[in-house]
């Protein structure tokens, strides 16, 4: 595919890789964002094949949905009357007692959209049914999950609605940036976040921190000269913001996006699964379009939920811990039998691990030529 | 250092995977259902998996093979349930290197359903039998009510006899074996994902189903008993096939030898999906002895369902059980299999 | 997050909302060009949950591959 395949060419990964050892004096630690960057990273073994340690952010908007969302989602979703339409990573993400999944075997009428257009044709097609659609995501899909309310409201759909659970990222950077043991030095910024919002907002933070941070594609060439960008800048004492992913990328963003995002959603605080409330990380609908709040419509605004303590989907959705330090990884918690929501989604951390067949003594991180690589193991 | 939890303790209250019911994932070719089959199989006396069953009748082998098919919509490009059916059973019985003699057919079908739609079904039934040599010699039918089967269900058996060089089964690969394609992959399953509604894109693909059975006489006469295993990989795509098949011995296979046809990997990329993970119904994948892999690959490509076969890997004694992959760019990964229902993604 | 996929407009539609059909080497769908009011039927865009979200700035596109390939070759194979 063009634009595509020309990023995953073997000669020129190994020249980047090649580059990024004879760059690196030290074994600097990177972390990329974006749950699509880290499924491309731990798929292709690239942390394995560079001398950097690559944390591993809260880059996926499936895991870090919380609790009480996905529990609101299934209360809404179980009602006759109501068609729930989602994307389809969330159907699998364990709320407090089920998922959509489980919710759908039993009966409900839940199903997976490729596009919210998909939902207001439905609504549309339907008057005699409530549609919901669950907008959720970061800053890449809200231009999408925007345009979804906007027609509703222009076609006068009254029976549809959303439930938002949208969430931002350069609060939730700053938010690892300001946590004590934080040891993230430089950022791969997601690419297609920045496609959208352009990357004004971290300059900021680039400057007060003082981290690198490179706006990156998801191919491995792109990760690869990601990287590279970035460890050059720590080698030689830099903190810019720089654009890997040019091709795609402008620092103002996508004008129109930006427009339509800010005219249907204001920002909010917003609770993260596994770090707790993070202050303006968080969309929700303007005034203008309340009414097309499910939250509100279905009165499930107040549904909380509390997570159990041993899981510590937390803490590796803040990067400090990795997979295989917990002791549920792989034998209480997989893929089939998830605990938390990183073994849930595709992207989410945990997941990416156990279908890379990461062991629970792997190492984590290569920090040098010859690290040990296990495969198989006890798992 | 924080003391360890003790995991037995950890009764975390968030998730509770669904356990007293059947879900769409328990059917999807991946680990729902080999889970579903390891607990319901064994109540049956049946160990080993294998696509059809060899059974001893005096002197004889009789091959016999049973599946229900219940895709929808029911006409596709490239075929129908009629057609899937017949090819899905043909193929099981040659996966055990046998010669199909004949099907069984049973419908059951929904009240309502148009009767031009179940003519057409069958017409193409009886055109592809035909086509195949094998004819259908038994059959019943059942009419239920109004929502109690999804239009139509196709049931079948398939009855065959043994080549006689024939031996492959489930666990006959052994290190040093070649890993054999018939063909492209994930030409069915892209099919079938591009009439869904919510999903919808065009594309010229058609499913790859076809009948395999003279593609496996043209192996077993190559080869004989040096072909060791052959699974076509259905529900559960490519990957799901190949784990079935690494009991005891590991399989390593190389990225860019495996054949996907660019509107496959398309798709694929659209809606984040694994072509490895994606159905088939018209390619195999053998294991077969290093000595005879050349002539056996040049066997396959001399049949027209054979034409693209190519080698994608090799069996190894490392890493028992587990799947592993050179990617495109030079690394390793592990190739699992597919879990439950294969979703779309966004992330 | 951002399963975001290059793709090139074969033909523009009617809205409202401002939508094409784009060609993803072969793969054809509906996508919503509302935020991409520049791109015309030829261009490249990246495609994310239905929405061209971005046009894809092929200058940009050949600078990046001409970038790394200006990295010297390395002569060591890729271990692990």
């Amino acid at each position: 595919m063009k634009y595509l395949d020309e990023y995953r060419d073997p000669d020129l990964a190994r020249r980047l890789v090649a580059e990024i050892r004879a760059v690196v004096t030290r074994p600097w630690s990177v972390m990329e964002v974006c749950g699509g960057q880290t499924h491309t990273i731990v798929r292709q073994g690239i942390d394995e094949l560079i001398p950097v340690r690559m944390i591993h952010g809260p880059g996926c908007p499936v895991c870090v949905t919380p609790l009480e969302m996905v529990d609101r989602a299934l209360e809404i979703a179980a009602r006759p009357e109501v068609v729930f339409t989602s994307y389809g990573d969330m159907l699998r993400v364990p709320g407090t007692t089920a998922d959509l999944l489980a919710l759908k075997a039993r009966g409900a009428d839940v199903r997976v959209v490729y596009s919210p257009l998909e939902s207001v044709r439905l609504a549309r097609e339907h008057p005699d049914r409530q549609v919901v659609f669950f907008a959720v995501g970061f800053e890449t899909t809200a231009p999408a999950n925007a345009m979804a309310v906007l027609r509703g409201a222009e076609e006068g759909l009254a029976n549809f609605s959303v439930l938002v659970s949208h969430v931002l990222v350069p609060p939730a950077m700053t938010a690892i940036l300001d946590s004590s043991g934080n040891e993230v030095q430089a950022f791969l910024a997601a690419g297609h976040v920045c496609a959208v919002m352009g990357w004004t907002e971290y300059e900021p933070l680039a400057e007060r921190y003082r981290v690198p941070i490179v706006v990156t594609g998801f191919e491995p060439l792109d990760l690869l000269e990601g990287v590279l960008m970035a460890v050059r800048q720590l080698e030689e004492g830099r903190f810019e913001v720089e654009n890997q992913y040019a091709r795609a990328v402008r620092r103002g963003g996508n004008p129109t996006a930006l427009q339509t995002i800010r005219r249907v959603f204001r920002v909010s605080d917003r609770a993260w699964r596994g770090i707790g409330v993070i202050p303006r990380s968080g969309l929700e609908l303007t005034a203008e379009f309340a009414a097309f709040d499910a939250a509100a419509r279905f009165g499930v605004a107040d549904v909380t939920a509390r997570e159990h303590p041993a899981c510590i989907a937390g803490e590796i959705l803040r990067g400090t811990r990795l997979p295989t330090d917990c002791v549920a990884y792989g034998t209480l918690c997989t893929p089939r039998h998830p605990l938390g929501a990183p073994m849930v989604s595709a992207e989410g951390t945990c997941a990416a691990f156990h279908n890379a067949g990461r062991a629970a003594f792997h190492n984590a991180g290569a920090l040098g030529p010859g690290t040990q690589r296990s495969q198989g193991g006890p798992r | 250092m924080t003391p360890m939890p003790d995991p037995q303790a950890a009764t975390c209250p968030a998730p509770r995977a669904e356990t007293e019911r059947v879900l769409l994932g328990h059917g999807s070719g991946g680990q729902l259902m080999a889970e579903l089959l390891g607990d319901l199989t064994p109540r049956l006396g049946m160990n080993v998996l294998e696509d059809a069953a060899v059974v001893p009748v005096g002197q004889d082998e009789i091959v016999v093979s049973t599946d229900a098919f219940v895709v929808t919509p029911r006409f596709f490009p490239g075929g129908d349930i009629g057609s899937l059916a017949v090819h899905g059973t043909i193929n099981d019985i040659a996966m055990m290197g046998a010669r199909p003699v004949a099907l069984s057919l049973a419908y059951i079908v929904e009240e309502g359903l148009s009767l031009a739609e179940l003519t057409a079904v069958t017409s193409s039934v009886a055109a592809v039998a035909g086509a195949c040599g094998v004819p259908v010699v038994t059959g019943d039918t059942k009419v239920v009510g109004h929502g109690a089967a999804d239009g139509l269900y196709v049931i079948t058996s398939g009855f065959g006899v043994r080549l006689p060089t024939a031996r492959p089964s489930a666990t006959g690969g052994r290190p040093g074996d070649a890993v054999l394609l018939s063909g492209p992959i994930g030409l069915h399953g892209v099919t079938i994902l591009s009439t869904r509604e919510g999903l919808g894109f065009d594309t010229e693909i058609a499913s790859d189903t076809r009948p395999l059975h003279r593609l496996v006489h043209a192996m077993i006469d190559a080869g004989g008993p040096h072909v060791h295993a052959m699974r076509d990989p259905t529900r559960g795509g490519l990957a799901s096939a190949l784990n079935e098949l690494a009991t005891g011995i590991g399989v390593e296979l190389d990225e860019p030898a495996i054949p996907v046809p660019h509107q496959v990997a398309a798709a694929c990329e659209l809606l984040g999906l694994d072509p490895l993970h994606v159905a088939n119904e018209g390619c195999l994948v053998a294991f077969v002895a290093p000595e005879a892999a050349g002539r056996v690959l040049a066997a396959m490509r001399a049949t027209p369902e054979g034409a693209a076969a190519c080698r994608i890997g090799e069996i190894v004694a490392g890493h028992p059980g587990r799947v592993t992959m050179r990617t495109v760019v030079g690394s390793t990964r592990v190739v699992d299999m597919l879990i439950g229902e294969q979703l779309p993604r966004i992330c | 997050m951002c399963l975001g996929i290059p793709g090139r407009i074969v033909e523009l539609a009617e809205g409202p909302p401002p939508m094409g059909v784009v060609d993803f080497d072969g793969v054809r769908r509906q996508v919503c060009l509302a935020y991409t009011p520049e791109a015309r039927p030829g261009d490249y865009v990246i495609v994310h949950v239905g929405f061209a979200i971005s046009r894809v700035d092929e200058e940009e596109a050949v600078r990046t591959l001409a970038v790394i390939r200006a990295i010297p070759g390395g002569m060591d194979e890729v271990s692990g």
